[in-house]
């Protein structure tokens, strides 16, 4: 009895491994070969032509003196710093409306969420030509309000802003799952926050708000993981200014100044150094939002 | 969902709505319409400016709506670059994209959702796990390996890891799978059936709205991908539609017209896809978020 049950588990776990095997093999290969090669060659100056050689720490002290990695970082914390909270906002005032047991509520959630679906080389070209500061439609439109209109993309200042205003366009994605995060608010909670006396401000700083604090602090990691990884939009649209990453470099993105380094320049040992940094940078930053997230992220039940 | 808090709310409104919140409903839908329009204004403003006259374009105040929709600007723009080779190049790797990423992904699923077996946790969370690492860090010693490979300047690179599972797809599937009552299963195995004749003709077909989940997910990935393609084709005539765009751009960069009636060919078959199938996307956007 004990022996067949023995094979029996045998069997279940020799079936179990066959069938995940396609990912263990793709993880061999494609993600956990390629990131100890990339963490050796961040030791290297190697260039693709020529044989790798062992150089130390040579490309991390290289990067302390190199502007073009401390504009990089600028910048893409920059963008990162107002984008990331502005879009939160802006998807939660979208959620929040959408809640509002409105008609036609899947009309309104497919026409919030469809720029996100269009191809981003799409998206920053017909940007490009909406921040057209001459002839595009935003300009055009805030003219006819009288405000001033912005050298969007053209001068450094309104370089990152211009991606800000943009990335304004792709909340889609954070809003339905917000939405769906305030769905899953519980109606009792509120109708006991009434019997309580609260108001809407109340009822939403004490009720919606810890509820899906979780559903938020996912947002939040991602918009920072999104924006070292922010490249398609940096690549189109800085291509027509300066030496390819807008003038003076002002859109010169994290994730571009890599491409820039490892792929037209060669310097491919370098860029695998600045790769790294941006992997600790992001383990950093999403380590100290959840250790900070014990301050303001509720979980309902018994996970923490 | 709307359609039943819309029939509750009729009824409700016809007794008696105090006017402080009949006020209230009407400030929520000129809100929302307001901001639907302002969404919606970007779209419009490709599809009408790849109608309009090269002189039209730069016309002020600017014309909304062209007088003479010029319907030849979509043939020349599809002209001057070969965009229907692009179109194919691009379908045949979202294609193979599909298929790799709903076969693997589901087997793998599978694999984590139904059978007990050492390690089995900390794989799954090494899976999780790999969501994190940025593709950057990746990036230039997978580009190393294709080189080695001779994969450089073929659709290789593009799809052949498809077929090696995908984690964020893996864990959709599982999610879908841990939902399916496991009787059916036995059942069938008492009957004799093979663990892979059971997960083809009993387990897949359970969870169908999952896998057009997947596909469609895939299918957009390809289709909107650019880095991939950037750093392994070279030849012009392997292009996708998205380096073909960016050349577009480069070639024409005044010619508004052109370039966005390429783009609104580009985003097309996207926005097709889209609505038919936006539930799926939903469906697949929420699971992302709410349980992670």
């Amino acid at each position: 009895m004990k022996r067949q049950s023995n094979a029996l588990r045998r069997r279940e776990a020799v079936l179990g491994y066959a069938f995940i095997s396609p990912w263990i093999i793709g993880f061999i290969v494609f993600v956990a070969g390629p990131l100890v090669a990339s963490l050796y060659l961040s030791f290297t100056d190697y260039s693709l032509l020529q044989p790798a050689h062992f150089i130390g720490v040579q490309n991390y002290v290289q990067m302390v003196h190199d502007p073009d990695f401390w504009t990089s970082l600028g910048v893409t914390f920059y963008y990162a710093i107002v984008s990331v909270p502005l879009d939160l906002l802006v998807a939660l005032l979208l959620a929040i409306l959408l809640n509002q047991k409105v008609r036609m509520m899947r009309l309104y959630r497919t026409l919030f969420y469809l720029p996100c679906v269009l191809p981003p080389v799409a998206v920053s070209v017909l940007w490009n030509w909406i921040l057209n500061p001459s002839y595009g439609i935003l300009n055009r439109l805030l003219a006819f309000f009288g405000l001033p209109q912005p050298q969007w993309l053209i001068t450094p200042q309104w370089t990152v802003p211009a991606y800000i205003v943009m990335s304004v366009w792709g909340v889609g994605g954070a809003m339905i799952i917000l939405l769906a995060g305030l769905q899953d608010v519980p109606q009792s909670l509120y109708e006991a926050a009434v019997i309580d006396g609260a108001g809407v401000w109340a009822k939403f700083r004490y009720v919606t708000l810890p509820m899906i604090s979780p559903v938020l602090f996912f947002n939040l990691v991602m918009g920072i993981i999104g924006a070292f990884s922010y490249f398609t939009q940096a690549y189109v649209m800085g291509s027509g200014y300066g030496s390819g990453a807008g003038v003076n470099n002002a859109g010169l993105f994290y994730a571009l100044n890599i491409y820039i380094q490892g792929f037209s320049e060669l310097h491919m040992g370098y860029a695998s150094a600045l790769a790294w940094v941006m992997f600790f940078i992001v383990l950093a930053l999403t380590l100290l939002v959840f250790k900070s997230s014990s301050m303001w992220v509720y979980y309902g039940g018994e996970r923490e | 969902m709307s359609a039943v808090s819309a029939g509750t709310a009729v009824p409700v409104r016809r007794k008696r709505m105090p006017v402080a919140q009949r006020v209230y409903r009407v400030f929520i839908y000129a809100l929302l319409t307001a901001l639907s329009a302002l969404f919606l204004v970007p779209l419009f403003w490709m599809v009408s400016s790849a109608l309009k006259s090269s002189s039209e374009v730069f016309v002020f105040p600017p014309v909304w709506w062209p007088k003479h929709p010029e319907w030849g600007n979509f043939k020349q723009a599809l002209t001057t670059l070969p965009f229907g080779l692009y179109a194919l190049n691009t379908l045949l790797i979202a294609v193979v994209n599909v298929v790799g990423n709903v076969v693997s992904c589901s087997l793998v699923a599978y694999g984590f959702a139904r059978f007990r077996f050492p390690g089995r946790r900390i794989l799954f969370m090494l899976l999780l796990s790999t969501m994190m690492i940025p593709s950057q860090v990746l990036l230039v010693p997978q580009f190393i390996m294709y080189h080695d490979l001779g994969w450089i300047n073929t659709f290789l690179p593009l799809t052949v890891p498809a077929f090696f599972g995908s984690a964020f797809y893996v864990f959709l599937l599982r999610q879908f799978f841990m939902t399916i009552p496991p009787e059916l299963e036995e059942a069938a195995r008492i009957d004799g059936a093979g663990t892979f004749r059971i997960f083809t003709t009993i387990v897949l077909p359970q969870i169908k709205p999952a896998l057009t989940a997947v596909a469609i997910f895939s299918f957009q990935g390809a289709w909107n991908d650019f880095l991939s393609p950037l750093l392994y084709l070279n030849d012009q005539a392997k292009y996708t539609l998205q380096l073909g765009l960016t050349q577009f751009q480069g070639s024409f960069h005044t010619d508004w017209n052109l370039i966005m009636a390429a783009s609104v060919v580009v985003i097309l078959p996207m926005l097709i896809i889209f609505f038919l199938g936006q539930r799926y996307f939903v469906q697949g956007i929420t699971m992302t978020g709410t349980k992670g």
